[in-house]
């Protein structure tokens, strides 16, 4: 078996979700690509060389694979799938954009968000909001695959020397351009990453009092995370949000604060370890996941907690 | 500007599923069926170009049963001008879909094709990129904005570090994210008007591409449920519990 793997990365660093993603690939087995391709990413390169797990990596270098523009990474990785038996990508925003394109190039059907890997061509994802759990076998010669981060642990960053070869990219796709990143700038740790996150819903009522969400998270070093009806209400950015079309993280205290538990809200967070929600209604159905609960005012207990805890 | 709108007939996001106990699927018997969610703000979407004279005719698209029909009615009742059933009795996967939507884009020559980015039963977020490589056309994906000028739109996305602005040319493929826009609930003498404009139906198989399944569903099962919890009554009760209990803190 021989296994591709596409790196995500900001033409600096990479994303931990590599790491992850390079789990399910070892879970898989055999040998592992990793595709970096990106302008002038020779630090990603480096990173990328040096994970003990990675056998060889790919170096495609030019100025259309910047931005990360799924018709240019496509086409990249459309020639060279036929290589492998697997091709496997974060099933991050960045994964997501480009590897169906991928398939469709290919004639393979995608296994998408994978959070299970049964045998080399059988997976197990989530459907339904994570409500049901299919295991799905595939009869393509090339799979292509999308990885869940939390359900894989990382591999070792380091302990690697892998040989590096470049891979040619060919024309810029006619007709996308890259215009402007709006990037959210947050002091606190990363929301897919971080071991503890606060999250704030609709329950907080305003952007001015989402400062007491935040509070608490620094006292905890924690990320900050949003329900939909928080974002939308403009209380926390995109970015924030946790949920079946937002992000899904599994820390180890996950604090629903103002969040009523909707179905769609839980796909994002049920695999936390810990759960603790803040509620003043004591039927939410946050309460029936939640590993510690305390019916009350937020604006009561989470000044409360932020004080207390040293 | 023609627009195409792929909508598609799932399980209301309000209703809790259940599997089967035979792990064969979900039981999908007397359960509320809607549009899915992001096909309503695709269809909104080009209405509101509509509106502004952008766009001059929107059909609505969907592969299933006949029972989809009543999704198609929904899109004519939002303000589709018509309507196009592909009829499959066993539900074709997305690369198939995205098969069946290529053939539908060269007969009607549309300059976009709107997609909801996921469907909310399979979860896929497949359909409209796989649509988008099979016309070469390029994809702005996960869209919560997007403005027209000219034969290009500047479209934003929803990624995981905030927002990126694309610009694409026309014509191209359009995923949506929930935040572009407010779909609208229509109005009884719509649903009323709606009745009388016309559906297509035509057959999946008569377009000759094949829509055999890759995947083969092995089994499907419910999550492992979480153990129940228990209610503390104050912070402290909550930080002792998270030190000495969970001894995560
Ligand atoms: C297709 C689709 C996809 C979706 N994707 C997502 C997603 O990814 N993520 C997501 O979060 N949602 C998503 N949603 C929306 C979801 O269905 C809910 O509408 C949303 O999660 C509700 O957010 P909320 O819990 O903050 O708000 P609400 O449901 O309004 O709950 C607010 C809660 O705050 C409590 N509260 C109010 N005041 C106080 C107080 N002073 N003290 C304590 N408690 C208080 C209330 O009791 C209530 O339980 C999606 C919906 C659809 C249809």
């Amino acid at each position: 078996m021989s296994i591709l793997v596409i790196a995500e990365h900001d033409n600096s660093a990479l994303n931990a979700n590599t790491l992850n993603t390079l789990n399910a690939a070892a879970k898989i087995g055999g040998d592992i690509t990793l595709l970096v391709a990106g302008s002038d990413a020779q630090s990603v390169v480096d990173e990328a060389a040096a994970i003990a797990s990675v056998s060889k990596v790919l170096s495609a270098n030019d100025a259309a694979l910047a931005d990360g523009l799924a018709e240019n990474i496509a086409w990249l990785v459309n020639g060279i799938a036929a290589n492998y038996t697997h091709v496997l990508a974060p099933a991050s925003n960045f994964g997501k954009n480009f590897l169906p394109r991928v398939a469709a190039m290919q004639d393979v059907m995608q296994v998408s968000d994978i959070v299970d890997v049964v045998s080399a061509d059988t997976f197990v994802r989530p459907i339904y909001a994570g409500n049901a759990l299919v295991t799905v076998k595939s009869s393509d010669s090339v799979k292509l695959i999308t990885v869940r981060s939390t359900a894989f642990d990382a591999v070792e960053a380091t302990g690697g020397s892998a040989a590096v070869e470049e891979l040619a990219f060919g024309e810029a796709f006619e007709g996308v351009s890259f215009v402007s990143r709006d990037v959210t700038v947050s002091e606190r740790p990363d929301l897919a990453t971080a071991p503890i996150v606060v999250s704030g819903g609709r329950g907080v009522g305003s952007k001015e009092d989402f400062a007491i969400i935040e509070k608490l998270a620094e006292k905890m070093n924690a990320a900050v995370g949003a329900s939909r009806a928080a974002v939308d209400a403009g209380y926390a950015p995109n970015d924030f949000q946790v949920g079946q079309t937002g992000k899904v993280v599994a820390p180890d205290i996950y604090f629903a604060i103002g969040i009523s538990g909707a179905i769609q809200h839980q796909a994002g967070m049920r695999e936390s370890k810990v759960i603790v929600a803040i509620n003043k209604d004591e039927e939410a159905p946050i309460f029936q996941i939640a590993t510690y609960g305390i019916v009350a005012d937020l604006f009561d207990v989470v000044p409360e907690l932020t004080e207390q805890l040293s | 500007m023609k627009v195409l709108v792929a909508v598609k007939r799932v399980v209301d996001y309000n209703v809790r599923i259940r599997v089967k106990s035979d792990g064969s699927g979900v039981d999908t018997d007397n359960v509320v069926m809607s549009m899915n969610p992001f096909d309503e703000n695709g269809l909104e979407e080009a209405l509101r170009m509509k509106q502004a004279g952008i766009a001059t005719e929107i059909v609505a698209v969907t592969v299933g049963t006949e029972q989809s029909q009543d999704t198609l009615r929904s899109a004519l009742a939002m303000g589709a001008d018509r309507a196009i059933l592909i009829k499959a009795d066993e539900a074709p996967e997305p690369l198939g879909i995205a098969k069946l939507l290529s053939k539908v884009v060269e007969q009607e020559e549309p300059g976009l094709v709107i997609l909801g980015k996921q469907a909310i039963d399979d979860d896929s977020n497949q359909t409209g990129q796989m649509l988008a490589a099979l016309l070469n056309w390029p994809q702005g994906t996960f869209a919560s904005k997007a403005e027209f000028e000219g034969d290009s739109v500047n479209l934003t996305r929803e990624t995981d570090a905030g927002l990126e602005t694309i610009k694409i040319n026309l014509p191209a493929v359009i995923t949506t994210d929930l935040r572009l826009n407010e779909p609208r609930l229509p109005k009884l003498p719509d649903i009323m008007k709606a009745k009388k404009k016309p559906i297509d139906m035509v057959e999946a198989a008569s377009f000759g591409v094949d829509l055999a399944p890759r995947l083969e569903v092995v089994s499907v099962s419910a999550p492992e449920a979480r153990k129940p919890g228990v209610i503390v009554a104050n912070a402290a009760e909550l930080i002792d519990k998270l030190k000495n209990e969970a001894g995560v803190l």
